[in-house]
């Protein structure tokens, strides 16, 4: 091989940089994905996602830096890399003017599969991501999932051992989102490596093995998902009372066993630190003695959305305002 | 290497940017073939053009054809039909920038050039299309090739070949341009009074003389002189007085076509370069 590359590694990228004029847009990122794992590159919009994965996917070039893709150098070896990787773009580039067969079979026909081949895969495909009822219209009649679906079933046609997907379930309605991670779990339990970027902290929470998380083109963090919410800190018990009258006695009664509390009138909501289950169960307990009635109580554990607030001092979704709660509900 | 199993499945025979363009024309052409109204600029739109400049203009314009000025005026459309063809291409590739379909391209183990070669044979065949259009509705209001049939294939092949010098300037504008509506306001600013502003539609020797110089050494004059010389539908041929590329058309005409090639090719290139690799 051409290239040494670290053991076991399908994704690597070298302190990649890259620079528009002025504007530092990748400024030194570095990780590994070892083969056959996910990694969710986490970061809200802006912040060189998809500029690092076009560094990777030879499709722009790094100010400084390299990145590895199969063992072979973007630089150095573009085509190599281009026969190894699947790359499904930010907005789903299907031809909509094509059939859903057509954009497969022209793709499959550019990477020079012999047509009995692209004929049989594209079927494949088309049957495995639940088209082939649809394979013969044009694409632009597609639903949002559908043109996802196909978008990354023609990154698929050549059976490329690493995928890359800027953010792919951006404007998926949640049943379309949810049925897509079934196929990309599918896909990584036969072999496939994994780097998908994504703004929705759940999202790689649910796929990732390891998440690189940054911010303004820099690394701010990285590990598993379990290691990042370690290090947001601690779980909280939330009480919603069902009348407002009742919050000021609701916050005594929190108060008699949790000294850190917060109260938001706005939302009748009371919350607690909790350094675990058994503080749950106390709180539970009072409140079922007294008189007071109760809409939710609930432990929240830090979702990621928590973790990036900690690192960086604002919310990752705060641009499109869909932050994804992760409340753990115990019923009272 | 070091234990990883990254092997694409299925072997990719690579090279042939021959074969790459044609799955690229076979696309571009399947487009055209699910929305036919990407024709109507080589078709309704020139044939209105013969239809207006022939009736309405044609009492009053004077020349020496012997079908008179509907014959006279076919070269014309013909020359102004195969210059849209830059407005073509540069349409077809803002759209395919615009909407991620080259990034997708670009991402394959093909030839890079294969985007472009497979759009420009695509576009030209689009205006092949017009040309035959041009010459079936040129048929029916009394034109007619009145030249051998060697010097009316040439006649042809001049065309194509000015068609070929302006994918050049269309790749240019394509890659410039941010959006279909850009371009399409770029060039009707431009191509349009640039056709009409030569031998086009009406004779050059009763222009002012500083809009005459102008009009006469547009390369387009060139190509329609060059034109009309070889399918005889202008006898008389250009007054003593006229520019003298005019003279010698169908030279002036290939001189030009090498001239925009060598100058925009490089320009073209550098441009879709920038543009894609941002």
């Amino acid at each position: 091989m051409t290239t040494t590359s670290r053991e076991g590694l399908a994704i690597e990228a070298d302190g990649l940089v890259k620079r528009f004029g002025d504007n530092v847009a990748v400024d030194g990122v570095s990780f590994g994905v070892p083969q056959g794992t996910v990694l969710g590159l986490l970061g809200p919009n802006g912040a060189g996602k998809t500029t690092t994965v076009r560094m990777m996917t030879t499709l722009t070039k790094p100010t400084a830096g390299t990145a590895r893709v199969a063992g072979f150098d973007v630089l150095r070896h573009p085509a190599e890399v281009r026969a190894r990787l699947g790359l499904t773009g930010q907005a789903a580039t299907v031809d909509e003017l094509l059939t859903g067969r057509e954009n497969l079979r022209m793709i499959g026909a550019l990477y020079g599969l012999p047509t009995a081949e692209v004929k049989r895969r594209s079927d494949e495909l088309l049957e495995r991501f639940s088209l082939t009822e649809a394979a013969g219209r044009i694409a632009k009649g597609y639903s949002g999932g559908m043109r996802r679906r196909l978008d990354l079933a023609v990154s698929l046609i050549a059976h490329p051992p690493v995928l890359f997907l800027d953010e792919p379930t951006t404007g998926l309605d949640p049943r379309s989102r949810v049925e897509l991670w079934e196929v990309l779990r599918d896909l990584v339990s036969e072999g496939t490596t994994l780097l998908l970027t994504t703004q929705y902290l759940e999202e790689a929470d649910h796929l990732a093995d390891d998440i690189v998380v940054i911010d303004r083109g820099t690394v701010i963090a990285q590990g598993t998902p379990l290691q990042l919410k370690d290090a947001a800190g601690k779980a909280s018990i939330v009480v919603t009372v069902s009348k407002s009258d009742d919050l000021a006695e609701a916050e005594r009664l929190v108060r008699s066993s949790i000294a850190e509390v917060h109260v938001d009138a706005a939302s009748r909501q009371i919350t607690a630190a909790a350094s675990g289950l058994a503080d749950m169960t106390r709180i539970a307990g009072v409140f079922a003695d007294s008189a007071i009635e109760l809409d939710d109580l609930g432990l929240k554990r830090p979702s990621l959305d928590d973790v990036f607030l900690h690192l960086t001092g604002h919310r990752a979704e705060e641009l499109d305002g869909a932050a994804v709660d992760h409340a753990e509900e115990v019923t009272a | 290497m070091s234990g990883l199993d990254l092997q694409p499945e299925i072997g990719v025979r690579r090279g042939g940017l021959l074969r790459q363009s044609l799955v690229i024309t076979r696309r571009n052409l399947t487009h055209i073939k699910r929305m036919p109204e990407m024709l109507m600029d080589v078709t309704i739109q020139p044939v209105m053009f013969v239809l207006l400049f022939a009736y309405v203009f044609g009492s009053s314009i004077q020349t020496d054809s012997p079908a008179g000025y509907r014959e006279w005026l076919l070269g014309g459309i013909m020359g102004q039909t195969i210059t849209f063809s830059s407005f073509i291409v540069a349409l077809g590739l803002t759209a395919d920038l615009d909407k991620g379909i080259v990034d997708r391209m670009r991402s394959l183990p093909i030839n890079p050039a294969a985007v472009l070669v497979g759009r420009s044979i695509s576009s030209l065949i689009h205006s092949s299309i017009g040309l035959v259009v041009m010459s079936l509705t040129g048929l029916v209001v009394g034109w007619r090739i009145r030249g051998s049939f060697v010097d009316a294939v040439l006649g042809y092949l001049l065309l194509i070949a000015w068609g070929f010098a302006m994918i050049w300037v269309g790749i240019l504008v394509g890659s410039a341009m941010r959006s279909v509506e850009a371009v399409n306001g770029l060039m009707f600013a431009t191509m349009f009074p640039i056709t009409f502003l030569a031998n086009t539609f009406s004779p050059t020797d009763r222009m002012e003389p500083w809009l005459r110089a102008i009009a006469e050494w547009n390369p387009i004059s060139s190509l329609v002189q060059a034109v009309r010389n070889l399918w005889g539908n202008d006898p008389d041929g250009v007054p003593a007085s006229a520019a003298y590329p005019l003279h010698h058309p169908e030279i002036a005409t290939l001189i030009w076509v090498v001239i925009i090639t060598l100058v925009m090719a490089p320009l073209a290139l550098r441009a879709f370069r920038k543009r894609t690799s941002a």
